[in-house]
């Protein structure tokens, strides 16, 4: 099969790869109808997530149709549409019970590098580096799928690939941020990226309860997108500050809840955001939390700073003072995909949200290594990129 | 083999000049003969040739030559090892100075009684250990075992349960005479209000190359505690999920 893979910063390629096949009874083999390329799919392309080895095939947005299941799939049948959360979870171990399932135990087979960085390892991921789990990802014509009795959900009929596919990552993931921002009927939020994340956000603060809901960005269409499909106020963070801003729509309060979509390769004008850029070019930084830093000094006392936005290993200049003296609440952490996937999926039936409205460029595979350098770059208008493997472009 | 082994020692003891006191003899039979050969490889090659590495090996050989042949060595004085002495020790074959101890839990979200019943027929076993090739149960207390030793060798040997209480505990221990003495337990304790299982090991064990071959095993990554670690890790996955989470045959544009 034809699948993109990875070989360096900057380097990823249309190779063609032998077809993946069942390795475990619980596994589940999907032909890929509808991928994407996310966000975080870019700090592997800028080379910044450690252990990715040259022909890891990467993508863990995608959906498709299952064309062999494992001896204990019992809930699938070849020929199901289903889409497919990016988090592999075992569904039975502690944390998978408490609808921890980032945090399953049993499926990251690499669970010892990850305990080295960081004390515990999280659940396996597709197409993200070895240290979680080192599985080929779904930026191919197929994709071998572990734990498929837990996992995939059928997609009604009647539903476009477009309006699931985001039920893999991103739309879950915005659910999750917001929920994870505490917010109580008429809060006001304020969301930093306006990224397809930040741009579920968004919707899914409104569906919360919010009272408000402020976007900030330095990209012109994004701010647009979250205006207009959104809903929300704005902030050019290119033209204006921030934290002032926020102070004087706030009533001098500040938000009183703030989240993070923009994550570890965050960009900025301040003299921080520079110093973050040389540290980070020096390997002597892994993170910038250039946007991190803001949210927590806009954030009103005794708010709640929700962090959706990916972040791998140290960062610098952390201004946990801030964060203690006004005695914030943080959550965080990768989305407990398996809790979203159906609730979200009724909500998109019923027609309250139609996900699709992020896409701005439809592709062929072959065109993806284009594509992540225009996502990566911010060209063209791209806010999100969908591929269609067994498609070929003109 | 025991018996050319004790020759081949005996010998040593005679060809050593001068009196040799038992009670300083601290290292054992195989690793004394290990020595002699190593250390007259060494020794001769030193002398025959010239250069900065024979001018180490020469010494270096006469050292292990002379360490062998008494059966001495003055290094393993100063950590106070002895890899010669023999029995004394009343849990099991295993010598408490010359053994690597190992200790690690892990939680298992399964009921007692279904991981002691996995774990007490140990013919399960190598399907969640990767250094287990196989054991056979001969009945009920003894079980033969074959595992993969350090650079791709194999070591067999026998073992008996000792002390069992169902859904609580297994010691085990080798039998008398075994290449790589052992003993160990495995604790199992409910931990209550749904917290599953704790699976508690305790493993004692003599290398099949005396202490070396334990910082060898360690350098090549085969260090015990970690892979003690690994097999329980297995062990839950095994229990929880089913199966081993893998990635061993899955497509990636490195094969040829």
């Amino acid at each position: 099969m034809r699948a993109l893979c990875w070989f360096g910063k900057e380097d990823v390629r249309v190779e063609a790869v032998p077809d993946p096949q069942i390795l475990n009874p619980r596994d589940a083999i999907v032909k890929i109808t509808t991928t994407a390329i996310c966000g975080s799919d870019l700090h592997l392309y800028d080379g910044v997530i450690p252990t990715m080895e040259k022909g890891d095939i990467l993508g863990h947005e995608f959906m498709g149709e299952i064309v062999e299941v494992g001896k204990e799939v019992h809930n699938l049948k070849v020929g199901d549409r289903v889409v497919v959360p990016f988090t592999i979870a075992c569904g039975n171990c502690f944390f998978c019970k408490k609808g921890l399932w980032a945090s399953c135990d049993n499926s990251n087979p690499n669970a010892w590098m990850l305990e080295k960085l960081y004390g515990y390892s999280g659940s396996g991921l597709f197409g993200y580096s070895h240290m979680m789990g080192g599985y080929a990802g779904g930026q191919a014509e197929f994709a071998r799928v572990p734990f498929a009795d837990i996992g995939p959900v059928k997609v009604p009929d009647g539903l476009a690939d477009e309006q699931v596919l985001f039920l893999s990552d991103i739309f879950p993931t915005g659910y999750q941020a917001a929920e994870n921002a505490n917010i109580a009927a008429g809060d006001t939020v304020a969301i930093w990226g306006c990224g397809p994340v930040g741009q579920f956000a968004i919707q899914s603060a409104w569906m919360l309860g919010a009272g408000r809901v402020i976007a900030i960005d330095r990209v012109p269409e994004r701010l647009e997108l979250a205006a207009t499909k959104g809903k929300a106020e704005i902030i050019n963070s290119d033209t204006e500050n921030v934290v002032e801003k926020l102070r004087s729509m706030t009533g001098g309060r500040g938000p009183d809840s703030c989240i993070d979509c923009v994550g570890m390769e965050s960009t900025g004008h301040t003299p921080d955001a520079l110093y973050d850029k040389v540290k980070m070019a020096m390997k002597l930084e892994t993170d910038r939390p250039t946007a991190l830093r803001e949210v927590i000094t806009a954030c009103r006392k005794g708010g709640t700073v929700s962090i959706p936005g990916v972040y791998g290993g140290l960062l610098d200049k952390f201004p946990m003072g801030a964060a203690f003296g006004k005695g914030l609440i943080f959550k965080m952490g990768q989305t407990n995909m398996h809790n979203y996937l159906k609730p979200l999926m009724d909500r998109i039936e019923k027609g309250e949200i139609d996900p699709s409205f992020v896409i701005t460029h439809r592709l062929g595979l072959e065109d993806a290594p284009a594509a992540y350098k225009t996502f990566r770059d911010k060209q063209d208008g791209c806010i999100k990129v969908v591929l269609k493997p067994h498609e070929v472009t003109a | 083999m025991a018996e050319n082994t004790q020759s081949l020692v005996a010998m040593f003891d005679k060809i050593w000049p001068g009196e040799s006191n038992p009670d300083e003899v601290n290292v054992g039979d195989y690793e004394r003969i290990g020595s002699v050969v190593t250390g007259a490889v060494f020794f001769t090659y030193g002398l025959a040739r010239k250069g900065l590495l024979a001018k180490i090996l020469a010494p270096v050989g006469g050292y292990l030559l002379q360490r062998g042949l008494r059966g001495t060595c003055a290094i393993y004085q100063a950590f106070q090892i002895n890899t010669a002495r023999q029995g004394g020790n009343a849990k099991a074959t295993v010598h408490a100075n010359r053994a690597i101890k190992v200790k690690r839990a892990v939680t298992i979200n399964k009921p007692v009684s279904e991981l002691y019943s996995f774990w007490r027929n140990f013919e399960n076993l190598p399907s969640i250990m990767d250094h287990l090739e196989a054991v056979t149960v001969k009945d009920k207390d003894h079980s033969h075992w074959v595992a993969k030793g350090p650079a791709g060798t194999k070591v067999e040997w026998d073992a008996e349960i000792f002390r069992e209480k169902e859904n609580e505990v297994i010691a085990w221990k080798s039998v008398e005479g075994s290449s790589v003495p052992n003993a160990g337990t495995v604790q199992f304790t409910d931990l209550g209000q749904e917290r599953g299982t704790e699976v508690l090991v305790e493993l004692d064990y003599e290398p099949p190359a005396g202490v070396i071959g334990a910082a060898f095993a360690k350098l090549f990554g085969e260090e015990p505690n970690i892979q003690v670690q690994e097999d329980l890790r297995h062990f839950k996955q095994k229990m929880e999920a089913g199966e081993l989470p893998t990635t061993t045959g899955q497509p990636s544009a490195r094969e040829s």
